[in-house]
Order: structure tokens, then C-alpha cells, then sequence
């Protein structure tokens, strides 16, 4: 057994997990979005991020990538990890605006902008689809092809592969391609309807009950509940507060 | 081009078909070729095992190799921040024009490819152009018309 900290949590990991699996085994959720069980870890959507070690030396490391290593200290939920997530979602909304998946995760973590150019590419480069087709289905047709802003996920010569047995898996896993988000459109790019609507779609957690409550930001329980016959403009100022606060 | 199955085995074999040695059967074929024809990576993918996706992925990632016939002569241009502060956007821009193709296109008559690089590490002697291996230093706008004549007379 390994021992670690995760959170000021001691707690003790079965060698080779990672520091996602064991922060799951105790119940101490991390968001993630390319991670799927039963396909490989990728480290590619960088939702998982968590802050290793302590002090001026702390690093963010992908934690569904990386394996339990003995005395580590783990926090999850600190503001530099807050906000390099939302960094993310900003970054994977600007590209797949339409994705439902993500538009849920910026309503969860108060993404309410993108300052980026809207590309509307339905890919996030997250290779769920990839995986799925090589790890599950035993299919090798799509794949990453070409490099940096040109990379692409597609068949040999983008032509139908001999390969594919048209199963939809890669469709089935996609979290842009499949998921329309029923959301306004084209305004604002985020719909935030998550965040204005009553009931909404999104968990909310009782600061009371809350793991993270002495541990920081946990992006969920900080945020006040908008009141019920709150209009959005009403929800945008409150928020304005509580950025200023 | 005909692609012939034992021009690509024979390239094959001579790497013992060994899976790690794919870049360098794809150097080899794309020597014989001049450019990657897709059939011949089917060959490759049926002879080595290897799935054809990823011998598309490496062949794609790597701007050494290429996917679409290329020209005779291969011109080169430079265009990484000394040889960009040097003018090489205008160099480039006069290739263009000049062979009437953009760049990283191949002109009708499969002569010249126009391709750009992003630092050849030889800032000193910027802007630089390469055609088929020889270096130009200190090109000019002037020195294009010269460049180009001197490789056309060298038709192969």
C-alpha cells in the first residue's frame, strides 16, 4: 500500500493506481473529460489537473496520468487549479461551442465568457474516438493525423476505411460531435442556461456538507444558488459581486 | 507513376521488416517516388502489420514527407523571425509570383515545389533559400529570376 495525502486526507492507494483512481476510490471528485474507464488515460483535456507537492514548488500534473508515489501530497481543488480548468473550458469551448458536454462544464465551473475566436470545429483533439475505435471495437480506422493547428482526427487519406465496421462507437464517446446543446446559440457562445435555470441540470452542494470546505475553492459551493425568479441579467450581477468580493 | 509491389518490398526487406525502421522505408520510398503514393503505404501497412493509420499519422506529422507528387526541384524559403526581419516574406511572395503556384503547391508543369521553413538555424546569412540542397544566402528579391533559371536549365 501507498500512503498520500490528498486534500490533508491521508489515504492509502494499491500500487499502480493513479492519483485520479484513488481520489475516486475515497469519493473526492475530479472533473474529466477525455478520461473514460476501460480505455487507456490520454492526459489530454488537462480537466484533471491537480497541484502536487507544496509551496513555491507545487506543479499541476494530469492526474489520470499520473501514478501514486509514496508520501505525495495532492490538493484537487486549489484556485491555481480552478482556474487553469477553466482556462481549459474557455480554451475546448471556443473550439465546440455546440458540445453540450462542455457547455455543462462551463456552467459548473462559472465559465460565463470566451475571450477566444469561436472556430466552431466540433473537435477538442480529446482521441476518446480514437481509443474507443483501437481499444474497444479492435478497430484501427481513424486516427490523429498532421501536426500542431493542422492536427485532425480522420481515416487514412480521409476516404472510408477498410477497416471501419461503421459500429458508431467514435460517435457514441464523442463529447463535442454528438451532444447539441439545446442552449441559446451564436449570442454569447456560452449558454449558462444551466446557471439561470430553476431546476437546473448541475449538482449543487451544501457548503456545510462540502469536502473542500476548509481546503479552498472548490468551484461548486462558493457560487450562491440564484434565486428562483431571477432573471439572467440578475444572475450576471450577482456573479459581478462575487467576482468582486 | 506506377507503384510496383517489389520496388516496395525490396525497400521493405532492406530493413529486415523491422516495425521501428518505418521512417526510414518511408524515406526510402519516398527517394524512389519523390512523394508518398497511397498505395504504396497500403503495402507497407499489409507487409509490416502495421495499422494504416498510424503509418498515415507519421507520414502526415513529418514535413519531410509527402502525400501529393512533389516537383523536379524543390525550392525552400526560410521565412523564421531573422530571415522574416531580413525581408523574407517579399522573397517568398516573388517565388510565388514567379512560378505562379502558393506556397507549398507544385506548378503545373511538376517542375518546382514551393515550400516555407521556419528557421534553418543559419540566421547569419539570411534570408536564406534552398533549391535541391544548395543553399542561397543573402537572396534578394533581384536574386529569384537568377535561382530559378539556373535550376531550370538543369532539367533532369
Amino acid at each position: 500500500m501507498i500512503n498520500l495525502k490528498i486534500n490533508g486526507l491521508e489515504v492509502k492507494a494499491e500500487e499502480g493506481w493513479t492519483i485520479l483512481e484513488t481520489a475516486k476510490f475515497y469519493g473526492l471528485e475530479i472533473p474529466t473529460l477525455c478520461y473514460k474507464e476501460g480505455l487507456s488515460a490520454y492526459g489530454g483535456c488537462r480537466l484533471c489537473l491537480v497541484e502536487i507537492g507544496e509551496g513555491p514548488k507545487a506543479k499541476l500534473a494530469s492526474s489520470c496520468t499520473y501514478p501514486v508515489e509514496e508520501g505525495l501530497v495532492v490538493r484537487t481543488d486549489t484556485r491555481r487549479v480552478i482556474e487553469t480548468r477553466r482556462m481549459m473550458i474557455e480554451l475546448m469551448l471556443s473550439l465546440a461551442p455546440n458540445s453540450k458536454t462542455i457547455q455543462d462544464l462551463a456552467s459548473k465551473f462559472g465559465v460565463t465568457k470566451v475571450r477566444f475566436k469561436v472556430r466552431n470545429e466540433e473537435c477538442i483533439l480529446c482521441g476518446l474516438c480514437v481509443r474507443m475505435c483501437a481499444e474497444q471495437m479492435g478497430g484501427r480506422a481513424i486516427g490523429f493525423q498532421n501536426r500542431g493547428h493542422k492536427r485532425k482526427i480522420s481515416t487514412p487519406f480521409d476516404i472510408k476505411s477498410e477497416e471501419c465496421r461503421l459500429c458508431g462507437g467514435c460517435m457514441y464517446i464523442c463529447p463535442a460531435c454528438q451532444l447539441k446543446c439545446q442552449g441559446p446559440e451564436a449570442d454569447t457562445t456560452v449558454c449558462n442556461a444551466c446557471l439561470t435555470m430553476d431546476p437546473t441540470c448541475l449538482d449543487y452542494y451544501d457548503e456545510l456538507q462540502c469536502w473542500m470546505y476548509n481546503v479552498g475553492r472548490c468551484g461548486t459551493c462558493v457560487r450562491e444558488k440564484p434565486e428562483k425568479s431571477d432573471s439572467k441579467e440578475q444572475a450576471q450581477k450577482s456573479k459581478e459581486k462575487q467576482k468582486n468580493a | 507513376m506506377e507503384v510496383e509491389e517489389l520496388k516496395i518490398k525490396s525497400c521493405i526487406t532492406k530493413y529486415n521488416y523491422e516495425k521501428k525502421a518505418l521512417i526510414s522505408i518511408l524515406q526510402d520510398i519516398q527517394e524512389e517516388y519523390n512523394y508518398l503514393p497511397q498505395e504504396a503505404l497500403n503495402i507497407v501497412s499489409k507487409t509490416l502489420g502495421i495499422p494504416l493509420i498510424d503509418i498515415v499519422g507519421v507520414a502526415t506529422f513529418y514535413r519531410a514527407f509527402s502525400l501529393e507528387p512533389r516537383g523536379k526541384h524543390l525550392v525552400t524559403v526560410c521565412v523564421g523571425t531573422a530571415c522574416h526581419i531580413r525581408g523574407a516574406p517579399n522573397i517568398l511572395e516573388e517565388f510565388e509570383r514567379k512560378l505562379n503556384v502558393k506556397a507549398g503547391k507544385t506548378t503545373g508543369d511538376g517542375q518546382f515545389s514551393l515550400e516555407t521553413v521556419a528557421c534553418l538555424g543559419c540566421c547569419a546569412i539570411g534570408p536564406v533559400v534552398i533549391v535541391d540542397g544548395n543553399y542561397y544566402a543573402q537572396t534578394s528579391i533581384r536574386k529569384v529570376d537568377a535561382i530559378l533559371k539556373k535550376h531550370r536549365k538543369k532539367k533532369k
